[in-house]
């Protein structure tokens, strides 16, 4: 019984780890050990690491970068924005609308953190 | 959640994460081709040119002239390295990364070609034909090297290599504003354009 209940204690606390990353927000990691989850998804990890080798990109020279379309990249990068990741700023050249991103300072820890978390993964499985 | 406490990690875990280290290089690369070429030094170097130009036609022997525009080119390079280094500090990225490394080995053998060609005309008494060949192996250089970098790079490298053209048919007296033109107004002109555009 007793080793039934420690099964059903170590269960319980994955799921519940696993409820942290799936978190509603899918935002900053609660500790240094988990995967930033806003990141971690390809197109916002391509936006942020885009950013992070310029220091403003407009949104037709990011979505060249990271190969994508205007809607996706729309919504992506609304996300990184309400994470604090990145900012967008909004001007006219001319007549034309001009959409300008930057990373911000949490944008650019975040990426930091991940590498970490990445290389610390590949390091590990190298040791084993 | 994936914490790195537990003992061991599914293989497939570690060959996401070598994936996305590479998807993070190869994008930062890409983005990198925006800011290979810094804009402000292009600028800077355009109005040493016009000076040099300035200086150059008050020579009174090829000699003098043509020591004139070697000062003038190693004065250009340390400021393209100092300014490249720079823009690379500033956007916390590596100086030869990907794209930069494309850059300056596109740019160098023609480059290299110039300055053998450049003394053997000069041996050859040819120094009226020196201006048109370094405009149009500049040019060359600057067009393959952009094909790395944004699409402004290449049209500034067929400008060269149109006013290189021209002054293989113009008198040599001509020559020397078309050294201005190219060296000095099209950096000027397409540094500004880059510095502007594309993170300084």
């Amino acid at each position: 019984m007793a080793k039934h209940g420690a099964l059903r204690r170590e269960i319980g606390k994955a799921q519940t780890e696993k409820q942290k990353l799936r978190g509603v927000h899918g935002g900053a990691p609660h500790s240094a050990h988990e995967i930033d989850r806003m990141i971690h998804e390809r197109l916002r990890l391509g936006i942020i690491s885009a950013l992070a080798a310029n220091e403003r990109l407009t949104f037709n020279e990011l979505k060249h970068t990271v190969k994508t379309t205007d809607g996706n990249l729309s919504v992506h990068a609304r996300k990184l924005e309400d994470a604090g990741y990145i900012n967008c700023s909004k001007s006219f050249e001319g007549r034309t609308p001009k959409t300008e991103y930057s990373l911000t300072a949490a944008g650019r820890r975040a990426l930091e953190r991940y590498l970490d978390h990445m290389e610390a993964l590949i390091g590990r499985m190298r040791k084993t | 959640m994936t914490p790195l406490s537990q003992p061991t990690e599914p293989p497939a875990l570690h060959d996401r994460a070598i994936d996305n280290l590479r998807y993070i290089r190869e994008t930062m690369e890409r983005a990198s081709a925006f800011t290979a070429v810094p804009g402000w030094g292009q600028v800077v170097i355009g109005i040493t040119a016009i000076a040099a130009t300035v200086v150059a036609s008050r020579q009174a022997t090829p000699r003098a002239w043509l020591g004139v525009w070697m000062a003038e080119a190693i004065i250009s390079l340390l400021i393209a390295g100092w300014s490249m280094d720079r823009k690379a500090r500033s956007l916390r990225v590596p100086l030869f990364s990907g794209p930069g490394r494309k850059v300056a080995f596109s740019l160098s053998p023609p480059m290299i070609v110039g300055a053998l060609l450049t003394v053997a005309l000069f041996r050859a008494g040819l120094t009226g034909v020196i201006p048109a060949m370094w405009l149009l192996l500049y040019g060359t250089g600057v067009v393959t090297g952009g094909m790395f970098s944004v699409g402004v790079v290449p049209i500034m490298g067929l400008c060269f290599m149109l006013l290189g053209a021209i002054g293989l048919f113009v008198p040599a007296s001509v020559e020397n504003w078309l050294m201005a033109a190219g060296f000095g107004g099209l950096h000027i002109v397409f540094g500004s354009i880059i510095a502007r555009k594309y993170g300084g």
